[in-house]
């Protein structure tokens, strides 16, 4: 495949409703070429070198903030990772001058989380500095739905026409929301399934299909996409009980013969093993949890790479 | 010696008297009078109003002046200037102020400071519960007394059904109509959009209009058994059109009003997280828009109110979740309403007049709104055409939380008298003699 003269003219990552196509496939092509150094004996290349990478958390997150500091490691930038649940804005600071703060520290590109939605995109215009959303509210989380559409790439080698199910809470997940972009946007033909309070129709006006019926919606489907149900949203009671999302829509041996034989098995993590997926099924040959936590490195790798300006193609050239 | 203005060659237009006919419109001593001696014209101060509309002073039931406890946001003096500018000669101020004007000597320092400062009329309400708490009725007789001319809860509404009933039997005995902000806190838990589409796309969380329908059913039902006068405030809500449509062929005592921002704008204007954009209840759909408007045309929904609520950038320009709600509106409503009823060809320019004037005024029975002689001179001069785009930094508001900044609008005010005095001329305040 050619690389060069591929499109990609942003300072920031906020959204996947944003992105084109193109753009999507070049932050793959990209993503491929760092894949392919991750693999290497010296898994480092110096693209960022002498640049700051700061990864600013309003809410908490392992998998995301490791991926992404290890991702700028990797690209030999140097990397601060602020849980700001504990600074200055507990203190009464706006977010606009938390921000403002960090970048006059010398911050050379700003890796954001928050609870609220916008956020990412409401910095994105008041600083100069490129800003990777890594998850506002339950907006977008747009490297985890490339780092998901990369990984059934690599499956299958393109995703027009796959049909794909994703399975619970999507009323509250940013992962859903960006996942449903990138895949509408990519060919896939995706239904979102789950209880009617968690999976409402208005969903149907970004391109999908809207189920409550579990068995129906997972038949002929390729993949499913398991969302983790949110112990903390509870207090909405959009469900009765865990144990009754459990035996509804919990996924489990019965179940998973409904898919296409083959279905691959997917989740972005943290599990609640025994909640929305059986041990078991989470662990079996079909899943691909672990392959999309390193895909994630190479991905979110891409998107620092492509955000600071870097060449779109000139990785796999100079390395 | 008497002093006399003359407003001469305009189109004057006074919809409680049908009036629509070019010519000159005196004020002697403060009062609109008849032609007065030829002596006396030829010393009238003259205004040439030709080519402009000259109307009655509008009126503005709902405005939130943050006197006492919030004057980084508004005082009396800016909002009544923004008043002013938006051709607005009285105003009716909220009580959700800090602290919330529940007691008689609230009322009074709100007075004095109206006294004080105000460049148009203002008119204070006062709280239905204690601390605008909902548990305890507020003293609405001794309010009454202190002057108020409604009681509100400001932003907030009661709950508590059996409350609510008190509330407007004991306030219908001294003639005070309640106003309410119609939402029932538990549909609307958290919302800081409007539940469809667009909240759902981007994962903000919702606020259903049954919220609304629900309270407003209640209204109509507590207004029907009891007698009292409610007053509905910024409907947002096609069903709740619907519903104060039938409680009113059915003879109920209740009005109501609309923004120009919930007539003239959807939630799509959310989609780029503008804080400008936010506001309780939140814009909704293109249907409850043009519902609004169909509302406005058959007289379902009585009056236009703005709704004007400042609050200062450093409060606006936050994470959409935690901004405040609302949006100032003073210095717009004009253009607005012409643009959404009458150069859309909705309404006749006297229809649209009245919404802001007579329609208004006799809702709370102000005895303003009108051109009728003998009455305080409140008149107001408007271009219809002029085309002008609101600035951050043009507004008199001392908060420019406009949703209108950088939009063309149509329709400007020139000139604005409060009982006969020219107060605001060309962009101007003028101040005091």
């Amino acid at each position: 495949m050619a690389f060069s003269g591929m499109p990609w003219n942003r300072k920031d990552l906020i959204s996947i409703e944003e992105l084109d196509v193109e753009e999507i496939e070049t932050i793959f092509e990209t993503a491929e070429a760092f894949k392919r150094i991750l693999g290497r004996k010296t898994a480092k290349t110096p693209a960022l070198r002498g640049k700051t990478v700061v990864q600013l958390f309003f809410e908490p997150s392992t998998r995301t903030r490791v991926a992404f500091e290890m991702a700028a490691k990797r690209l030999s930038a140097d990397v601060l990772s602020l849980d700001m649940k504990t600074s200055s804005t507990t203190k009464g600071e706006t977010l606009r001058d938390t921000v403002e703060t960090i970048r006059s520290l010398q911050a050379d590109i700003i890796v954001m989380r928050h609870s609220a939605p916008g956020s990412s995109g409401y910095i994105a215009q008041v600083l100069d500095l490129p800003i990777l959303n890594a998850g506002d509210g339950a907006h977008e989380h747009p490297t985890q739905a490339l780092l998901d559409c990369f990984t059934l790439k690599e499956k299958w080698g393109s995703l027009k026409e796959r049909k794909i199910a994703i399975l619970g809470d999507i009323l509250y997940s940013r992962v859903a929301r960006s996942n449903i972009w990138a895949m509408t946007k990519l060919g896939a033909k995706v239904t979102l399934v789950g209880p009617s309070t968690l999976v409402p129709h208005e969903f149907e006006k970004m391109g999908v299909k809207v189920s409550h019926d579990l068995k129906s919606a997972l038949e002929d489907k390729e993949a499913v996409m398991l969302l983790r149900i949110q112990h903390e949203r509870q207090n909405a009671s959009a469900f009765p009980s865990l144990n009754e999302y459990t035996s509804m829509f919990g996924l489990n041996k019965t179940r998973l013969s409904w898919l296409r034989e083959d279905a691959i098995i997917m989740h972005p993590g943290p599990i609640n093993r025994g909640v929305e997926i059986d041990s078991e099924l989470a662990d079996s040959d079909q899943s691909v949890i672990l392959e999309q936590v390193t895909n994630g490195l190479a991905v979110r790798m891409a998107a620092l790479y492509l955000c600071s300006g870097g060449k779109a193609g000139a990785v796999a050239a100079s390395q | 010696m008497s002093e006399a203005i003359c407003i001469k060659n305009g189109r004057i237009i006074d919809p409680k008297n049908d009036r629509d006919e070019v010519g000159d419109l005196f004020i002697v001593d403060g009062k609109f009078a008849d032609r007065p001696s030829d002596e006396m014209a030829s010393n009238a101060v003259v205004h040439d109003a030709s080519g402009l509309i000259v109307c009655p002073g509008l009126v503005d039931l709902h405005v939130h002046f943050r006197v006492p406890g919030q004057t980084h946001k508004e005082t009396i003096f800016t909002g009544t200037s923004a008043a002013a500018a938006g051709g607005f000669t009285s105003v009716i101020c909220m009580p959700n102020t800090n602290p919330p004007a529940d007691s008689a000597g609230t009322i009074q320092y709100i007075k004095d400071a109206i006294e004080r400062e105000a460049v148009v009329n203002v008119f204070p309400t006062g709280c239905i519960t204690v601390g605008m708490e909902g548990k305890r009725l507020a003293p609405t007789g001794s309010l009454s007394k202190a002057g108020i001319v409604a009681i509100s809860e400001g932003g907030k509404c009661v709950q508590d059904n059996g409350l609510m009933r008190r509330a407007i039997q004991y306030a219908h005995m001294f003639g005070i109509p309640v106003i309410d902000h119609c939402q029932d806190e538990s549909l609307n838990k958290d919302g800081v959009v409007n539940e469809g589409f667009v909240s759902t796309k981007l994962g903000l969380i919702g606020s259903p209009r049954e919220a609304e329908d629900i309270v407003v059913s209640r209204n109509v039902i507590l207004s029907s058994s009891t007698g009292a006068h409610i007053h509905m405030q910024h409907i947002s809500s096609r069903t709740a059109v619907e519903i104060i449509r039938r409680a009113k062929a059915r003879g109920a005592n209740v009005t109501a009003e609309a923004t120009p921002h919930h007539i003239a704008l959807t939630d799509a204007e959310v989609e780029g997280f503008d804080t400008n954009f936010k506001m309780n209840p939140p814009l909704r759909s293109e249907e409850d828009r043009l519902a609004l408007i169909e509302g406005l045309e058959d007289g379902t929904i009585d009056c236009i109110a703005t709704g004007h609520a400042p609050h200062t950038d450093y409060e606006k320009e936050v994470e959409f979740d935690y901004a405040p709600f609302g949006v100032i509106g003073l210095e717009t409503a004009l253009s607005i309403a012409l643009e959404e009823l009458y150069h859309s060809e909705k309404l006749s320019l006297i229809r649209t007049i009245a919404l802001l004037t007579n329609r208004p005024s006799d809702i709370l029975k102000l005895d303003k709104g009108t051109l009728d002689t003998n009455r305080s001179a409140d008149v107001t001069i408007f271009d219809p055409n002029e085309e002008w785009t609101p600035a951050k930094d043009s507004f008199l508001s001392k908060s420019s939380n406009s949703p209108w900044i950088g939009k063309p609008l149509k329709g400007r005010v020139k000139k604005t008298f409060v009982n006969g005095r020219l107060v605001f001329d060309e962009g101007r305040i003028l101040q005091g003699d």
